[in-house]
């Protein structure tokens, strides 16, 4: 594909009709590039998404079609609510939800208070001690005591067995303040004159001025720690002994790696288990954990970018 | 206090010396001439101050104190006497896990398989999002986009679950096997590809949402470049090579240098959920070595070891120092490319 044949052939096809948002000077595609393109960006699609569909269809899923498909079901026949209605029954399933509830709500809050308001703390020119205090929260970015030293703080605190315990270790995501800081840095600085010359205090600047205007990370922000406290497993293996205090993901393992059946499916009587699949109530959970964050990622995607990128790059 | 504000930030701000060679792209305004005093500074940004006390107060509870705690490394840890009682050992602990030959192949293993991400995941989404860039249509852009950053959004336990239903012994792929009369392959549980394995579930959770940076470096190569290229006769190859690859050196420098610093950090979760199954000489990197020794705790763990705090904590020490200091050498690395790393020279 020389310059030379390239050009009179472009000249020639000129007048054919351009795909929208294809510049004049871009040569048309290839045939074969078109369809390789296509193709894998096809294949990458597919594989996030026949995963996702494969788990909740499977989990509407009777035993019978499961039974017939031999593992996760792709091609729906037969469904039914039976396990969801089974897990909800009470038992171990329908207290992780509430506790994954309880740390997301509660979490997210929490995270997202202090997070905002150490970032706008840090964020106005020239304040006192803001590099050293800037210094103080970058140094954990590069090191760290550790697990050990961090499980052992953790106990002395009395946290263990607690639920602050998956909460308030990972509060404070260094990373974020940053990135929200930055964003704060940027936003309009005449409008934060302004209100202060008409007498805002720093309070009132914070939450009348800079946190309308900074929506859009503030939703983005939101979003990562909701996402991570959802998920939250490791905190919860290391301090929750008590399973009626695990969240979804830490049942979710049990259930997969440790071979267990179905804790708390006692309760319900011999008679439900024998109607429902292991595999349709363990993609119940699954699905669970995975639709709230389907669903709502879309909502903030737009974002993403300016979210990521004002921390990234300017750190 | 309006006042004092409003003059400070009107001030001109005077051009600074610099110490080193290189010129700062745009450093930041040198403070004003007439410092104000400690007391005066402190009145007025008291409330800034205040509003910084709980992250501080929590990062101190779960960061620094736990840096303080390190001294369990060199301690025989006693549950019953605490961390200040318990009998000083120096290097004891260092030395016996220098001596242990688990603890080198945990950490051989760190470095296998961060190898094979490195050589096997970081061009994924370099290369992705260059096939992403040329999709005109935004709105295929975008349900490209929203679907393959979906991955990262969920947790190791779920992704793990994931593959294990589709490659797993009972999984998709083995029941299709089976129907065709080919012997089955349990990949979830063999131990000589688990590093390949590991991998593909990084790339399937993270290459998606490794294309933003990509993308968004794309977004800010000059358009006039190409046009002008184009007129000069550049087809489509040569304006990639000239005009994307330059543009894209900067973030693909930093993206090396991150990789770099984080060498040691290889999806801790993603070895501890799957140790049972392939069993510890494959999945024992040196954040679970640390783990299972120190905490341990019936963990399907082959050793019968229990909790072993102090030694456990040499083995994360011993790993946090090498990551410190790969992420200075590595933005070493970056400034020797004329990058600016994680942080300006």
């Amino acid at each position: 594909m020389s310059s030379l044949t390239q050009s009179p052939r472009a000249a020639t096809t000129a007048p054919r009709k351009r795909a929208k948002g294809r510049q004049v000077w871009e040569e048309r595609p290839t045939r074969i590039g078109q369809f390789s393109k296509g193709t894998v960006l096809t294949v990458v699609c597919a594989l996030v998404i026949v995963p996702v569909w494969a788990v909740v269809l499977t989990s509407f899923s009777t035993k019978g079609s499961i039974n017939s498909a031999g593992g996760l079901v792709l091609i729906p026949h037969g469904l039914s609510l039976q396990n969801y209605q089974l897990i909800f029954s009470g038992g171990t399933v329908s207290q992780a939800v509430y506790v994954s509830l309880f740390v997301t709500l509660i979490g997210t809050a929490l995270s997202m208070v202090v997070s905002v308001l150490c970032a706008y703390g840090l964020s106005r020119p020239r304040s006192l001690g803001q590099r050293p205090l800037l210094m103080m929260l970058i140094v954990t970015m590069f090191f760290n005591g550790g697990l050990i030293p961090t499980f052992l703080v953790v106990s002395d605190l009395k946290l263990y067995g607690s639920l602050w315990a998956m909460i308030l270790p990972s509060a404070v995501n260094v990373f974020n303040i940053l990135i929200i800081r930055s964003f704060f840095q940027n936003t309009a600085a005449e409008m934060i004159e302004a209100a202060r010359l008409d007498g805002a205090n720093e309070w009132r600047l914070l939450w009348s001025v800079v946190i309308p205007t900074s929506r859009p990370v503030l939703a983005v922000m939101t979003m990562f720690y909701a996402v991570t406290y959802w998920g939250t497993f490791f905190n919860a293996l290391l301090y929750e002994p008590d399973s009626r205090k695990w969240p979804l993901a830490m049942v979710i393992y049990e259930y997969t790696y440790s071979g267990n059946q179905m804790p708390g499916m006692g309760t319900t009587g011999i008679g439900g288990l024998q109607q429902a699949s292991q595999l349709g109530l363990q993609m119940c959970v699954v699905s669970l954990s995975l639709v709230p964050i389907v669903v709502l990622t879309p909502f903030v995607q737009k974002h993403f970018a300016k979210g990521m990128l004002t921390g990234a790059i300017k750190g | 206090m309006a006042s004092i504000t409003t003059q400070e930030a009107t001030a001109e701000p005077a051009p600074r010396r610099r110490r080193f060679g290189r010129p700062r792209r745009q450093g930041p305004p040198a403070p004003p001439r007439p410092r104000l005093s400690f007391r005066i500074r402190l009145r007025r940004d008291k409330s800034l101050l205040l509003m910084t006390v709980p992250a501080l107060l929590l990062l101190l509870l779960f960061n620094y104190l736990p840096m303080a705690g390190i001294i369990v490394a060199f301690e025989h840890y006693d549950i019953y006497q605490g961390l200040i009682h318990s009998n000083f050992v120096g290097l004891d602990e260092f030395r016996q896990l220098v001596a242990n030959p688990d603890f080198w192949h945990a950490f051989e293993n760190t470095l296998v398989i961060s190898f094979v991400q490195l050589i096997l995941y970081f061009p994924v989404p370099i290369a992705l999002a260059l096939m992403v860039n040329t999709v005109l249509s935004t709105k295929v852009r975008g349900f490209i986009q929203a679907v393959v950053y979906l991955p990262h959004f969920f947790s190791y336990v779920l992704v793990i679950t994931i593959f294990q239903e589709f490659l797993g012994g009972a999984g998709v792929l083995n029941v299709f096997l089976n129907k065709h009369g080919i012997s089955s392959w349990n990949i979830m549980t063999d131990p000589g590809t688990f590093k390949y394995l590991v991998t593909a579930q990084a790339v399937w959770k993270e290459a998606g949402w490794g294309l933003i940076v990509f993308l968004a470096a794309l977004a800010a190569i000059d358009q006039s470049l190409y046009e002008a290229a184009a007129v000069d006769g550049a087809g489509r190859w040569r304006r990639m090579r000239h005009i994307t690859m330059p543009g894209l050196r900067g973030i693909v420098i930093l993206m090396l240098v991150l990789r770099l610093g984080n060498a040691l950090s290889v999806g801790f979760e993603q070895m501890l959920i799957q140790r049972q199954a392939v069993g510890a000489g494959a999945a024992d990197v040196l954040d679970t070595y640390s783990y299972i020794y120190g905490i341990g705790g019936g963990f399907g763990s082959s050793t019968t070891m229990g909790a072993d705090y102090s030694y456990g904590a040499a083995a994360g020490l011993f790993k946090a120092v090498l990551s410190l200091i790969l992420i200075l050498g590595a933005n070493r690395l970056a400034h020797a490319f004329g990058e600016d790393g994680l942080y300006r020279k």
